[in-house]
């Protein structure tokens, strides 16, 4: 093979990713004087964040003056079942509501309070109602919001742009090597500094709301260059997402659903939420009916609905409940909000939901209750950060959003996910461009490493026979979806495993056809080395931990362990091969265990 | 399960024709899974855009029967049985390859519109503003960018050479908001009238009727604005304009 060619840019800062992590990077980068690149797989404003539904979560107090940000520090915690780097939380709880009215600052127009200011919603787990919204478009309102600031503050944006590797010069990262979707040329980024803000793994699923980009490009490209992962056995399998039709299976239907009243139900029509009360939530959650009713107008006198439990929980009920024969005709559980709402108020709150069950489901629901069941959302686990910068443990190297890892623990309570973007976003751009500023020396990328890569890329085209990279990207999704799912054994982690090495060596025989311009089996095969190096960093995580803890139930360990609170599940990779081990958590200063101590 | 037959463009910038594939289809499939299941299992090479399949990202846009629709929106039990159904790239913009269009018209017209820039805050470092003075904005902000808008309008889709002053239906929605925001305190008479070239609409609505949000392009948002661009002739009214907007006290 010829020397391959390609273009090369240079930028102080890289940031690969823009949805809302990504953006809000490449804003504060540029911000400090900068040179920023921006560089997204899709078009932009096509992220992933822009079908986040329900909110960001703030405690700005607007709505009950009593929120503040120990209130949703403790909160956060607790749904992360305390497994949650604290540091992170601490700040994200902090600095959640600045970044909410930057936001506004920049030109979103958040739903209202009677009194003029940014209203906020109920949603699980969290104690006040605290999401910050645009009806159920919150994620639109973001990224448009973030897009159109960010177009004028002298970023270069690089669009259909896939990265395929981190490029280092020594020990430290010196840039990224890709490819332009559109044409298949080569392109090189040289950067001083780069954030990741690439987002999930969430396509190593068959059911999942996630989208073909979330195949966990940057999770792995974090672990090829020397990096931790951390948490990786933390998956979240939204309780919520469509079941019918067998083509929509898996679409989000959003919390704020369950935040704004809906209820979910049984085939005998019983609320059975009250039956899945775990002892961690008790003194927390409403017994009956009646005062989980009540609650949504006075929180002052009442306990939560378990249908606001964490997600983690509501997405485990729902499963024992389909598995004791109790599901709706089409697998699911049925989601009430119309016999508890008024169709106009439905149609105000949730316009999208309304669409989507309309257009989707041919299921208006203002008559009719959904159907609906655990989806594959969102990863816990990610790149190991410094909690304050964002670093990496690789120089050079920073992550922010959700593939970064420690902020949620062991699951993630709804709306802090946008929020995390904000602040760690913001956190990231900033100390990579700091990084860059302090940096003196010259980069040099070897070009033996450019080579390397690019005939990799280029190889599924060279072969003479091999397989369609769709058909393994789907026997993936089965594995993952049947072994490695809401409910996990070792006998099925160790089958998942045998199959993810049988699938890795059918990878690497892919073949391709046609040419390098826009062609979706070629992307589609490239993408299948990080959705198997993420798919087995997840079902080796899961194998280690022998406990069960938010998004990772063993039903051959079904408690809760103390001993497997103190530590993260840390996977690295050298010389070729994973490496996991158990690295203590940070200690949580005093004043901040106090807030846990306290009865409320 | 029933076999759908789809005519498919396949082809780039060099030319191409339409190709022929048979499919089998499950209950409540969009045409956006059909095209994707040609690709799992005829032609893994077929170019096409999607992320959400929800109709909330607006990537997959493209003529379906000749219509300009979202795929991932277009249910296929809405055509007849044993019905044809062509799929084409949409036809403003330039092709890139099969389903795939260089959109980047779009995004040289966003950076053109002169951004937000807002009143001071009150004096306790927040801002106010009422439900009612940003309900018609929150209707615009409901845009996908899907760019179906900008591909039926017959100022671009028929005259290339008006793409350099004009901005299009999103971007005249996209300044619609800026104007009405309760809180912004910018002009863009000038830029509405030179570089987005309003005058050229006539109003044909055709934007509005393939717009999957459902928003009024053309009542709620061209029309007032044509009609500002007449007011704002006069530096007084649009003065009182910008700030009797908002309200001042809660109703």
């Amino acid at each position: 093979m010829a020397r391959p060619s390609y273009e090369t840019h240079e930028h102080d800062v890289i940031v690969i990713g823009a949805g809302g992590a990504g953006l809000r990077a490449a804003i504060e980068a540029a911000a400090q004087g900068v040179s920023v690149g921006l560089i997204c797989k899709s078009l932009l404003g096509k992220a992933h964040t822009v079908m986040a539904e329900g909110g960001i979560a703030a405690a700005m107090g607007n709505v009950w003056p009593e929120d503040n940000w120990q209130v949703h520090f403790r909160d956060t915690m607790r749904g992360g079942k305390m497994l949650n780097n604290w540091r992170m939380a601490q700040l994200h709880a902090q600095e959640a509501p600045d970044r909410v009215y930057e936001l506004e600052r920049y030109g979103a127009l958040f739903d209202r309070t009677k009194d003029g200011l940014i209203l906020q919603r109920d949603f699980g787990g969290h104690r006040y109602a605290r999401l910050a919204h645009v009806g159920d478009r919150t994620g639109l309102e973001m990224i448009r919001t973030l897009q159109y600031h960010a177009i004028h503050q002298g970023i270069d944006v690089y669009m259909e742009c896939k990265i395929e590797r981190l490029l280092k010069d020594g020990d430290r990262v010196a840039g990224a090597f890709g490819y332009w979707r559109n044409t298949g040329a080569f392109v090189l980024f040289k950067a001083k500094a780069v954030v990741l803000a690439t987002g999930g793994i969430g396509k190593a699923w068959k059911i999942t709301s996630n989208s073909w980009e979330y195949t966990g490009d940057g999770h792995a490209a974090a672990l090829w260059a020397g990096a931790d992962l951390i948490d990786m056995e933390f998956v979240q399998f939204h309780p919520t997402g469509m079941v019918w039709p067998p083509s929509v299976r898996g679409i989000l239907v959003t919390e704020g659903v369950r935040g704004d009243g809906g209820t979910l139900k049984n085939s005998t029509g019983e609320r059975f939420m009250f039956n899945y009360i775990p002892e961690f939530f008790k003194g927390e959650t409403a017994d009956n009916v009646e005062e989980a009713d009540r609650w949504y107008t006075d929180k002052k006198n009442n306990r939560r609905t378990p249908d606001l439990l964490p997600r983690d929980e509501v997405a485990r009920a729902i499963n024992a409940e389909v598995k004791a024969g109790r599901g709706s005709p089409h697998g699911g559980v049925f989601l009430d909000i119309c016999t508890r709402r008024p169709a106009d108020y439905i149609r105000k709150r949730l316009p999208s939901m309304y669409h989507q069950f309309k257009e989707l489901a041919g299921v208006d629901i203002t008559r009719e209750p959904m159907e609906v069941g655990p989806t594959c959302h969102y990863v816990m686990g990610g790149v190991r950060v410094d909690a304050d910068t964002t670093a990496a443990t690789v120089p050079g190297l920073f992550a922010a959003g959700e593939c970064a890892g420690g902020m949620h623990g062991s699951n993630r309570l709804g709306g802090n996910s946008l929020s995390d973007l904000l602040v760690f976003g913001r956190r990231a751009g900033l100390h990579a461009a700091l990084h860059a500023k302090n940096f003196g020396g010259q980069l040099v990328v070897d070009a033996g490493q450019v080579e390397q890569v690019a005939r990799q890329t280029l190889a599924p085209f060279e072969r003479a026979g091999g397989e369609n990279p769709y058909a393994i990207q789907a026997e993936l999704q089965e594995t993952m979806q049947t072994l490695v799912g809401i409910i996990r054994t070792e006998a099925d982690l160790r089958e998942a495993l045998d199959k993810i090495e049988t699938l890795k060596a059918r990878a690497g025989k892919v073949r391709v056809d046609g040419g390098r311009t826009y062609n979706p089996g070629w992307h589609t095969a490239l993408d299948l080395a990080s959705l198997l190096t993420v798919a087995e960093c997840c079902a080796r995580a899961a194998l280690e931990r022998t406990e069960s803890r938010g998004g990772h139930t063993r039903d051959d360990h079904p408690y809760t362990d103390d001993q497997w609170g103190k530590v993260n599940v840390v996977v690295r990779q050298r010389h070729g091969a994973l490496h996991l081990s158990r690295e203590p958590l940070p200690e949580m200063p005093a004043e901040l265990k106090a807030l846990f101590q306290e009865r409320k | 399960m029933p076999t759908a037959t789809m005519r498919v463009f396949r082809g780039d910038a060099r030319g191409g024709d339409f190709e022929e594939y048979r499919v089998e289809t499950d209950p409540g499939m969009v045409v956006l899974d059909v095209v994707h299941r040609i690709q799992a299992t005829q032609a893994p090479d077929l170019a096409c855009r999607w992320n959400c399949k929800a109709g909330k990202c607006g990537s997959c846009s493209a003529e379906v029967n000749g219509t300009p629709r979202l795929m991932c929106m277009t249910r296929m039990d809405i055509f007849d049985p044993g019905e044809t159904i062509t799929v084409a790239p949409i036809r403003t913009f330039p092709l890139i390859k099969d389903l795939v269009t260089d959109v980047s018209y779009n995004y040289v017209k966003a950076k053109e519109v002169p951004p937000l820039r807002l009143k001071p805050p009150d004096p306790d470092g927040k801002y106010r503003m009422w439900q009612e003075d940003i309900d018609r904005i929150q209707e615009f902000h409901k845009c996908i960018e899907c760019f179906l808008c900008q591909n039926v309008c017959h100022v671009v889709r028929d005259h290339e050479e008006h793409k350099r002053a004009f901005a299009g239906p999103r971007f005249f929605i996209k300044v619609a908001g800026l104007d009405m925001h309760p809180l912004d305190t910018v002009d863009r008479t000038e830029f509405v009238r030179r570089q987005a070239g309003i005058g050229l609409c006539n109003i044909t609505k055709c934007c509005t009727e393939v717009c999957p949000e459902h928003i009024h392009i053309t009542d709620n948002g061209i029309i007032p604005m044509k009609e500002r661009m007449a007011d704002n002739l006069d530096p007084i009214v649009w003065l009182l304009r910008k700030f009797r907007g908002q309200r001042t006290s809660p109703a």
